[in-house]
């Protein structure tokens, strides 16, 4: 018999009581911040390996695979005046902590595309609590936020310790989960400078609700059926979202335009292979969503 | 008054949704011990050391009694696979992902599980073997009867398709759980977790441990479902036992989901080769199966029923008059593999209807006239198959295939599947009906054992080995019961899986419950019901010819008022009671053995309609029918609910799940974002149609199970109704048929 030297039970029954620890991931501290020059005054004093924690749809499963390890996170979902969407100068500002749920529920003139998108983020519980500025700041290139900004021409705003700045969204995705924030800047809203009336964002899972193995954005701007501009932005193909260098300018807007610029776009890309699709499967599925995309915001 | 044929509302759901039902997690005693697996996090390498992080109480290999292994639990066909069984923890090499190395014991789950983390594996890597063709073959066996040569020497028409079944398992709502602690009073091991078969776990622990049997003691527990996979004895069904008797502490021990998608029984992963032969007016000559069965690194407690249930299974419903089968079972460095609900049948019926789809195309006959052209009919009914499986001969014992069939179609059309069609590609959709055939096995013996007691109150226990898996056993058994002694089932309290009150159980699995258990009910019951009878006779100073039973009222026929309850008769059966014999034992109770040697083998019908998208290649599902032969439905309400839960899980199987590994033997499922349950999105509606027009001669309820043919021929029924869709020629090659296979077969085609 093996001999272990482990307590007897009499002598530490007496110490703890049974209430287990029912959590998953590593260590971490947690902090709460109560405005935004708190929660950059916190990230500063806990080191670039705190994380701020907002709706943590993603954040939180990823600590709980233990594949995120942040040594502290800064719980901001207390914090006031960030919930809003509102009309400025013709265009739209949506705060960080902005739920989900919230999108899809506001019609915005113009914007008619992000409540609709909105319906693709995950299930109903996920779109409650998940909020916009994190979505953001995740930078998955799959997300239907971060292909939105980047196919609206938005501009992220961070606030860190030296100041407020606006980054195009254009420029913010540097690759798999990376951006142009610092780790000590804060994403406080999400501007973007004008409608797109003709904008529509279409995905494909296989199971309703999945992340997108590939997702089409596409904005257009028409003169009765004739295309004066587009804009196609994929996600799924790629480590950040993609702009399609398709011009449909002068074109009829109808079927076969669609079909040709899903063709063009498919040929432009060289998706990753992963479990969720090959490459090859993934050019398909650019071409069809593509042209359903144009379709749709054509519509 | 009978209670059999009731919709009866669940005994089980009171508890169950107000939250008071039993399961793994929720046992605790003061003072556990918490186990964390470290598992292996490489395919295939020698082990060369373990390092154990300052203060923590690590167990490796060299801490267990040499030479554990888990032992196969159905050994068939005279197969030894000694050398290829698990151990309870790696001792020189690791063969799969996942395989348990150490286990690491601390006050608290978080802290066990930070401390697995510090466990430093040092694995010196070996080469990895995925492909099934490369493994190391741990068995090979035929099986069949009749000229097959001659058959296809004969033949008019050869149709011959390869297909692949893609590896997928059960996913229960609760992942295991186990909690093991000696009661100092008794001195007995108490187990809290463990289900589908305790008796069977019991012993082996018992072997495994070198202790009487009776010094364990597996307590009834409710299961968030069980599927096959859940209860076999795995590696830490002994660990956590041996640790709890080893150390005398409670230790307990809950799987995580990440754990269990590596951990449990993997399934249904081979390759086919089958042929046909026919003559010129499409009827079946001969049948011919080569099969590659990839049962992962180990063999575990199934040992090789999976693969033999494939081939003996196989000619299912038809008449076959010769079939030759071979199986090649291969290992790799994979998660090991057993049973998952409709084991054999779901894979082997897939391949089959597939192959007879195939064949109607080429010999040009409608499919669903092929297959009724070659169902054995009523009157050929009981056929003898000359093979065996599971230990018993293959003797199918009574239906009417053809009728079934018939029936199936003029739902679906009443149903309006077929104008459903019509109008879908009418409209330039790729719509698809799938039509698939089946016969399922159910009721394996030899033996269950089950004891009814009727207590003062006229209260009665049954206690019965099953185990409650979610499937409502225990109201089947209260209906059984109630029809017998002629009672309210509201009276009957059933408990299973309690090794103690029921020590000669044989467990939930194989569709047995209901036909093996419910038998051996059935003759408790209908066995304290006689001496009630007796007992009555006595008190009432009647000849027992002369009394009836009503409502629970024992009386004379023809005196109202001159009457005992069950509970008086209890009262009668007191030690001390007058009317006990000098040497009769007291009490109203009767133990009773159900034996059988045959199993009964219910069949169906499925029919699937569904609309591809060209585009994207996802498959819908827009309708679905179940028609089953049950032989006899004790409360038809649960057995649709088996076929619609069969139904969910047959659609994962067709269209998503499926373990993949990369070269490295590197699992890429190991979560739900990546291993596809159907949600209930992609969960079709289902119709279902429960027959009862062929009783099972085999027993006294005359029953068949129920339990997997919502799932055997979800496989096959989608596959047919894509091939339908996509016009296609040849097969579809392969399940599942995820969206980017539908698209490859839309632009190759076959």
């Amino acid at each position: 018999m093996v001999k272990y030297d482990i307590p007897s039970s009499s002598e530490r029954s007496e110490d703890k009581d049974t209430e287990w620890s029912v959590v998953k991931p590593a260590a971490f501290t947690y902090h709460r911040a109560y405005d935004v020059n708190d929660t950059i005054a916190q990230l500063a004093e806990l080191g670039p390996d705190a994380k701020i924690l907002a709706g943590g749809q993603s954040l939180v499963a990823m600590m709980n695979f233990r594949l995120a390890r942040p040594s502290a996170l800064v719980d901001i979902t207390r914090i006031g005046g960030l919930d809003f969407l509102a009309k400025d100068a013709g265009g739209l500002r949506i705060g960080a902590l902005t739920r989900h749920r919230t999108v899809e529920t506001t019609k915005v003139d113009g914007f008619e595309v992000l409540s609709k998108a909105a319906r693709w983020i995950g299930h109903y519980p996920i779109r409650c609590r998940g909020t916009f500025g994190g979505s953001i700041a995740h930078g998955d290139s799959t997300a239907e936020w971060c292909l939105l900004t980047v196919l609206l021409e938005a501009w992220i705003v961070l606030q860190g310790p030296r100041g407020r700045r606006e980054v195009p969204a254009t420029e913010f995705f540097h690759g798999f989960f990376m951006t142009a924030a610092e780790p000590d800047e804060m994403i406080v809203e999400v501007r973007f400078p004008r409608p797109a009336p003709h904008a529509a964002l279409t995905e494909f899972s296989q199971r309703q609700g999945d992340f997108a193995v590939v997702a089409a954005s596409a904005r257009l701007d028409l003169a009765e059926n004739e295309i004066l501009t587009s804009r196609i932005v994929l996600g799924g193909v790629g480590p950040q979202p993609a702009v399609v260098d398709v011009d449909l300018a002068g074109q009829p807007a109808n079927e076969e335009t669609w079909r040709a610029a899903g063709e063009a776009a498919a040929a432009q890309v060289d998706p990753p292979s992963d479990g969720h699709g090959s490459g090859a499967y993934r050019k398909k599925l650019t071409a069809t969503l593509v042209a359903r995309a144009l379709a749709e915001a054509a519509a | 008054m009978t209670s059999i044929g009731e919709r009866l509302a669940r005994k089980e759901d009171p508890r169950l949704l107000r939250g008071l039902g039993r399961f793994g997690d929720d046992q605790d005693r003061p003072g556990q011990l918490w186990m964390r697996v470290v598992r292996s996090p490489l395919a295939h390498g020698r082990l060369v050391s373990i390092s154990k992080p300052e203060g923590a109480h690590v167990i490796t290999a060299e801490d267990v009694p040499p030479g554990v292994r888990i032992p196969v639990r159905l050994k068939v066909q005279g197969i030894d696979l000694d050398d290829h069984l698990q151990p309870v923890l790696a001792a020189d090499e690791v063969r799969y992902v996942g395989e348990p190395v150490a286990v690491v014991l601390a006050d608290d789950p978080y802290e066990a599980e930070d401390l697995a983390e510090l466990v430093q594996v040092d694995i010196e890597e070996l080469p990895v073997t995925v492909d099934t063709a490369d493994g190391t073959q741990a068995a090979e066996f035929e099986l069949g009867y009749g000229d097959v040569e001659a058959a296809f020497g004969e033949a008019g028409h050869v149709v011959r398709i390869e297909f692949e079944v893609g590896r997928h398992s059960a996913v229960p709502l609760e992942p295991r759980a186990l909690l093991a602690d000696v009661d100092p009073a008794s001195g007995a091991l108490q187990i809290f977790g463990m289900t589908k078969v305790p008796v069977f776990n019991r012993d082996v622990l018992a072997t495994m441990l070198g202790i009487d049997e009776n010094l364990i003691h597996v307590h009834a527990m409710d299961a968030g479902g069980g599927f096959g996979v859940r209860g076999e004895f795995y590696p830490e069904d002994f660990l956590v036992p041996w640790l709890a008797w080893t150390l005398r502490r409670p230790v307990k021990w809950v799987e995580d989901r990440a754990e269990h998608l590596v951990a449990v029984n993997h399934s249904r992963q081979q390759k086919h080769v089958i042929s046909a032969a026919f003559d010129n007016e499409g009827t079946l000559l001969g049948l011919k199966d080569d099969v590659l069965h990839d049962n992962g690194a180990y063999a575990r407690t199934h040992g090789i029923i999976v693969p033999e249930l494939t081939l003996a299974m196989l000619p299912g419903p038809y008449r076959v008059p010769a079939f030759h089968g071979r199986v090649r079972v291969m290992l790799t460095n994979k998660t090991p593999c057993g049973t998952y609900r409709a084991p054999g049948r779901f894979e082997g019926t897939s391949v089959r209807e597939q192959l007879l789809d195939v064949a109607a195309d080429q010999l040009g006959i409608d499919r669903v006239e092929l297959r009724r052209k070659n169902l054995l009919t009523a009157d050929e009914l009981p056929h003898t198959r000359a093979m065996s499986t599971l230990g018993t001969d293959v003797v199918l014992d009574s239906g009417d295939y053809p009728g079934l069939l018939d029936k199936a179609m003029v739902e679906a059309d009443r149903l309006g599947y077929l104008s459903r069609l019509e109008s879908l590609r009418a409209q330039g959709h790729a719509a698809g009906l799938g039509v698939a055939m089946f016969l399922e096995k159910s009721g394996l013996g030899p033996q269950e054992t089950a004891d009814v007691t009727v207590s003062t109150s006229g209260a009665v226990r049954v206690h019965s080995g099953g185990t409650s898996l979610g499937q409502g056993i225990e109201t089947i058994l209260a209906q059984v019961t109630a029809d017998a002694l002629d009672i309210d089932p509201a009276v009957v309290t059933v408990i299973n899986g309690d090794t103690v009150l029921q020590p000669f159980g044989g467990g939930s699995w194989a569709s047995r419950s209901t036909v093996v258990g419910g038998s051996a009910v059935h003759r408790a019951a209908v066995a304290v019901r006689e001496r009630a009878v007796r007992m009555a006779s006595r008190m009432l100073e009647v000849a027992e010819e002369d009394l009836e039973i009503k409502a629970g009222m024992i009386g004379v026929r023809g005196a109202p008022g001159s009457s005992v309850s069950y509970a008086d008769v209890a009262k009668a059966c007191r030690p001390g009671s007058p009317y006990l014999g000098p040497d009769e034992p007291a009490g109203l109770t009767a133990r009773r053995r159900f034996e059988v040697e045959h199993m009964t083998y219910p069949y169906g019908v499925h029919v699937a309609l569904v609309d591809v998208d060209t585009g994207t290649g996802h498959v819908e599902v827009l309708r679905y029918l179940v028609a089953y032969e049950v032989g006899r439905a004790i409360n038809p309400t649960l057995v649709e609910g088996q076929l619609l839960g069969g139904v969910a899980q047959g659609v994962g199987g067709a269209l998503l799940e499926e373990f993949r590994y990369d070269e490295a033997g590197q699992p890429q499922a190991v979560t739900f974002m990546d291993y596809l349950m159907p949600t209930a999105a992609e969960v079709p509606r289902i119709d279902v149609l429960v027959a009862q027009d062929a009783p099972a001669p085999g027993n006294p309820l005359g029953v068949k199970g129920a339990g997997e043919g919502g799932l055997t021929a979800a496989g096959a029924v989608i596959a047919g109704a894509i091939r339908d869709a996509l016009g296609l020629t040849g097969s579809v090659g392969r399940l599942p048929m995820t969206a980017e296979r539908v698209r490859g077969l839309i632009e190759e085609g076959t």
